[in-house]
This record gives C-alpha cells, structure tokens and sequence, in this order.
C-alpha cells in the first residue's frame, strides 16, 4: 500500500480496495516507528489528517473526488499552515503559529490532498544539507551518517522513506533537486513564476519556487498540476496556462535533441556519477533521442553569483523579522536596537546570520556595483548561455551533483565546501529556468541523480523524458534498506 | 577580500545583528572566504550588460487602486508578543 504510485493509490480508493483512513493511518505508524531515526518531521498533524482523511473517505463514497482525495502528503515547514506551527526550521519561528494556509497548502488541500505534518530544513532554506535546523538534522534514509542532503532533506528523506507519497518542497539554488538526487527520489523546480510564493516564507524573491517532491515524474506531474498556476496575490506569479503534464507523459523522444554541457563533466565530477549519467544517456537514446556536446562557459561563475544574489536578497527578507510582529522576542529589552539585536542574534542560526551579513555588505556603500550589480551583470550572462544553448537542443542533461551524499558534520567548518557542491543546480535558479532530478543508481549505497533542465515553462517536456526514462529503468524504484 | 572585526561590526549593526567577541574571529574568517569566493566575479568582463533582476526581466504587475482585502487585524495580532489598542508594543523610542 505505501509503495503504490500517487495514481495508483487513487485508484485504490476509488475502488474501495482501502480507505483513505487505513491509508493515513498506515502512514502515521510509519513516521512514528521510523521518524526518529531520521528527523524528518518538525510537527506532525496527525488528528487533522486522521479527520481529513475520515471526510475525504465520504467524499468518495459520494462518487465526486478530487485526483488526490485522500493521499497523504507533506509540507515542508516553509510553507504557511494556518493553525499550524510553521518554523522555517529556526528558533525565530518556533512559536509562529501560521494565521492563514500558503497557496500551494490551499491549493493541494482543494485537490484533496491530506497533510500529514511539517518537514525538516535548513533553517529560512539557507542550506544544502539540512543540517542547520533549530532542530537538528536530517539523516539520510540509505545511510544515516550521510546528509539527506538540503534545504528540503525532510521531504526528501520522509518521500524516500515511505513516511509520506510525496512532499513539497522549495529551490532556490538546488534545494529540491539535491536533497531529491541524495534521496533517489525525483524532484522538480518549476519555472519562476509557475507556482504561486504566496505563503511561502520569502529567502531569495528572484529565484524561490515551490515544487513537488515524489517517487516518480508521474507522482511529480500529478502534484505539479495542482501546484501551478497564476495567482494574482503573488506579484511575480506568470499568467502563463497550466498545460495537461499527464497527458503528454507518453509522448515519444523521438527526435529530441538533448544538449550535454561540456563544463559539467569536468574533472570536479565524481567518475562513477559521471558513469551513471552516460549509461543512462544511453537509455534516452535507445528512446529516440540525440545528444550532443554545448557549451556554458560562465557555469563556474554561477557560484559567486548566487552567493552574492541570494544572501543580498536574504538580508531584506529577514529584515521583517525583529520581535515586533510575531517570532521570538528577546527577554526584557532595554530600548529598541537591542529588542531588534538581540531577539535577531537569540534567534538566528550561524548560517543563517552569515548570509545576512554578506547580503547587507554587498548591498552596502561602496560595495553595490562591485557585489551585487556585478553579480546580476554575470547572472544576464549566464541565462544568455542557457537560451544560446536551448537554439540547438530541446533539454539539457547534467549531473545534479559532484558528488554522492558526504557525511554529516563533514563541511561545518568550511561553508565554502558545501556551496562549491552546488555548481550544477545554481545557474537554473539564476535563469528561472525548470529543472527535474531522477535517481540513476547508487554508490556505496548513496543514491546519485541526473538534472533535465528545460527552457521557461517547458515542464511538460521534462516530466514526459523523466518519466520515459523511469518506464525503461528502476533506479526509482529501488529503496533504502530500512523501509 | 579581507573583512576586518571593525567592518563586521559595522555591517552587523546594519543589519541589527550582534557578534559576540568570541565569535569575531570565526565570522570575520568565515566573511572574509566567501568575499574571496566571490571575489572571481571580477575576473569576468561585464561592460555594457544590463544587470538581471528577474529572470525573465518581467516588470511589477498593477492592478485597480480599488480596496478589495477585509481588516484581519485582530486575528493577524493574536500572535504578537506584545499589543494594546491595536498597536505593536516596543520598548520606548522617544523620551
């Protein structure tokens, strides 16, 4: 029952093989037996989903569900939740009882969605391991010393653990796609603007998109198309239709050209990724695809670009967080810059207040046009790389990262280490542009992923090569020994 | 690019955050990497190209200067720590 694709699971219900009750109830003892051996879940909300999930089975007995009536999800704790504790996995938030749901929450919830909790990240989503939550790490479910990789580790790993089908989560330099490639789950960024930031607990405003968190594209297709679409209350949400991902899953590959940048399997690339990556290439082709050697020659540059960008970005959007409004407030201030000093020093995480700090010094006097106006100088650079790229092939292939899952504790004293694992996501946020990460196999029982990248808006596209892909293979289905 | 403890401070208080002494030194190494990190850019001819604030140079959507949101106040500041009469209470700023 809880190895069952999101498809398949509906089906179920519809036909009365389980309810929607023993389903969620079957998830619940899951978490409780396995959770704390991973950490994935900050709060669970396991009354309401048992009473969601008590109303979604008269739903269907009525005849009029919903695709996802009565399948359990998770959300990751950025995400609003009204009623419900929403940390952001920080100290500053652990009191934050969310007044009102974030669009994605109402719009899965209108789906007929039922929210099993909240799950593990890095604190404001600054982090590529999830090791810099208030409230501790994520452990990878395959090997737990390793990371579940970051900042959505807790959707990853509650999805590749079967505590949940499938989870939301949120990218911003790789934040779905990595901890997705660690966990041999498929996760997918959508183009900037595809899904409403609305609820969604701002960390870089130019680059943040929510997106779904699976077993597989088809799982992913399924929450996409009742993630997407315009919203007016998101000032950067793109009036653009939401097409039918499913329908086109089948397509044929026939003719697809699929660009390999040469600046991605280089010498930084683990061998053996690079091996899973041309082995799986291969399978494409046999599919009807063609390949061919592009070139992005500023990829490198993504890394300074984004380091200097997010954190800039960063710095103004945690600004509203000074123990005034809501959050943690500071014991017995004694005027107003030490309410705002220390309520934000108590509060913050070390990672947390470095981005701020490199943030507010590249916004500084003196220091704008070298940092940040540069920084978007090579950002327009390096999205004019991507389009002379997408003139000669339809998606691009790439490793999602240099490496498989490093241990936990194993880069805490040198932040540069984890951003330098970054280069393969980062220049997708930077261009706004689609990505999905799928499983190709593992090394040393670490699972390993391979990045489609598309142009804007063409997830249709790549949720129909990522699922002909898994239809050949079954990287994406392979699970960690402890389910 | 060397971040020295003055210019920490001097940055944190901008962004009203406060380093302990004993933390000077780590955050100021820590700055000082990623400047360096950064520092590369440089390495990169930009003359002439527009900086990219979005990614697909989209400009602020408008809409009608119409009132179309109802007042939630009281139910926004349940979770304040601190109101009276619908204000947001802080320590006294003027004398």
């Amino acid at each position: 029952m809880l190895d069952l694709s999101l498809t398949q699971m509906a089906q179920s219900l519809a036909e009365r093989k389980f309810s929607s009750l023993e389903l969620t109830q079957a998830f619940l003892q899951r978490i409780q037996a396995v959770n704390p051996q991973l950490n994935a879940f900050i709060t669970l909300t396991d009354q309401q989903a048992l009473e969601a999930a008590k109303a979604a089975d008269a739903q269907i007995a009525t005849g009029k569900s919903t695709p996802l009536t009565g399948i359990p999800i998770a959300h990751k704790d950025l995400f609003c939740t009204e009623g419900v504790k929403t940390t952001c996995g920080s100290k500053m938030l652990d009191n934050f009882i969310a007044p009102y749901d974030a669009a994605v929450v109402t719009s899965l919830k209108n789906a007929g969605a039922i929210s099993l909790g909240k799950t593990n990240l890095d604190e404001f989503a600054m982090g590529s391991s999830n090791e810099s939550s208030f409230y501790g790490p994520v452990k990878n479910p395959w090997d737990t010393q390793a990371v579940a990789g970051g900042s959505s580790g807790g959707s990853a790993a509650a999805v590749a653990a079967r505590l949940v089908p499938a989870a939301t989560g949120t990218d911003t330099g790789g934040s779905i796609r990595q901890p997705a490639a660690f966990c041999g789950i498929t996760g997918l960024k959508p183009t900037y603007g595809r899904v409403s930031r609305w609820g969604m607990v701002a960390y870089a405003s130019s680059m943040d998109q929510a997106g779904p968190m699976a077993r597989s594209a088809e799982d992913c297709a399924l929450l996409l198309q009742h993630m997407a679409g315009f919203d007016s209350r998101d000032s950067t949400s793109v009036e653009q239709p939401v097409p039918d991902y499913l329908s086109k899953l089948g397509d044929s590959l026939q003719g697809i050209t699929l660009g390999l940048p040469k600046e991605y399997f280089g010498k930084d690339l683990n061998p053996e990724i690079a091996e899973r990556i041309q082995a799986a290439i291969k399978e494409l082709e046999k599919l009807g695809a063609s390949v061919k050697e592009v070139s992005l020659p500023l990829t490198r540059m993504a890394i300074p670009a984004y380091y200097v960008i997010s954190p800039a970005e960063a710095s103004s959007n945690l600004s509203r967080f000074d123990g005034v409004r809501y959050g943690y407030r500071c014991e017995n201030p004694a005027d107003l810059e030490d309410l705002y000093k220390r309520s934000r020093s108590e509060a913050f995480g070390d990672e947390v207040k470095r981005r701020i700090l490199i943030g507010t010094y590249a916004l500084s006097e003196g220091f704008y046009d070298a940092y940040y106006n540069k920084a978007q100088q090579i950002r327009r650079l390096i999205a004019e790389d991507f389009q002379k790229a997408f003139q000669e092939v339809d998606l691009l292939i790439a490793p999602t990262t240099p490496t498989p899952a490093f241990d936990l504790n194993s880069n805490i004293v040198d932040p540069i280490q984890m951003y330098l694992g970054d280069i393969y996501t980062l220049g997708v946020n930077l261009a706004g542009l689609p990505a999905i990460s799928v499983p190709v196999g593992q090394i040393n029982k670490r699972p390993v992923g391979m990045q489609l990248i598309g142009n804007h808006f063409n997830e249709t596209r790549l949720l129909n090569a990522a699922h002909q892909f898994q239809q050949v293979t079954d990287h994406h289905l392979q699970k960690p020994a402890l389910v | 690019m060397k971040l020295n403890v003055e210019e920490l401070h001097k940055v944190a208080h901008l962004a009203r955050l406060s380093i302990h002494p004993k933390d000077e030194e780590s955050y100021s190494q820590a700055l000082s990497n990623i400047l360096d990190l950064v520092d590369e850019m440089q390495s990169i001819n930009t003359e002439g190209v527009k900086p990219m604030a979005h990614p697909m140079d989209t400009t602020q959507r408008l809409r009608e200067d119409k009132v179309t949101e109802t007042n939630q106040r009281d139910q926004l500041q349940k979770i304040a720590p601190a109101t009276e009469n619908g204000l947001y209470l802080v320590p006294r700023v003027v004398e």
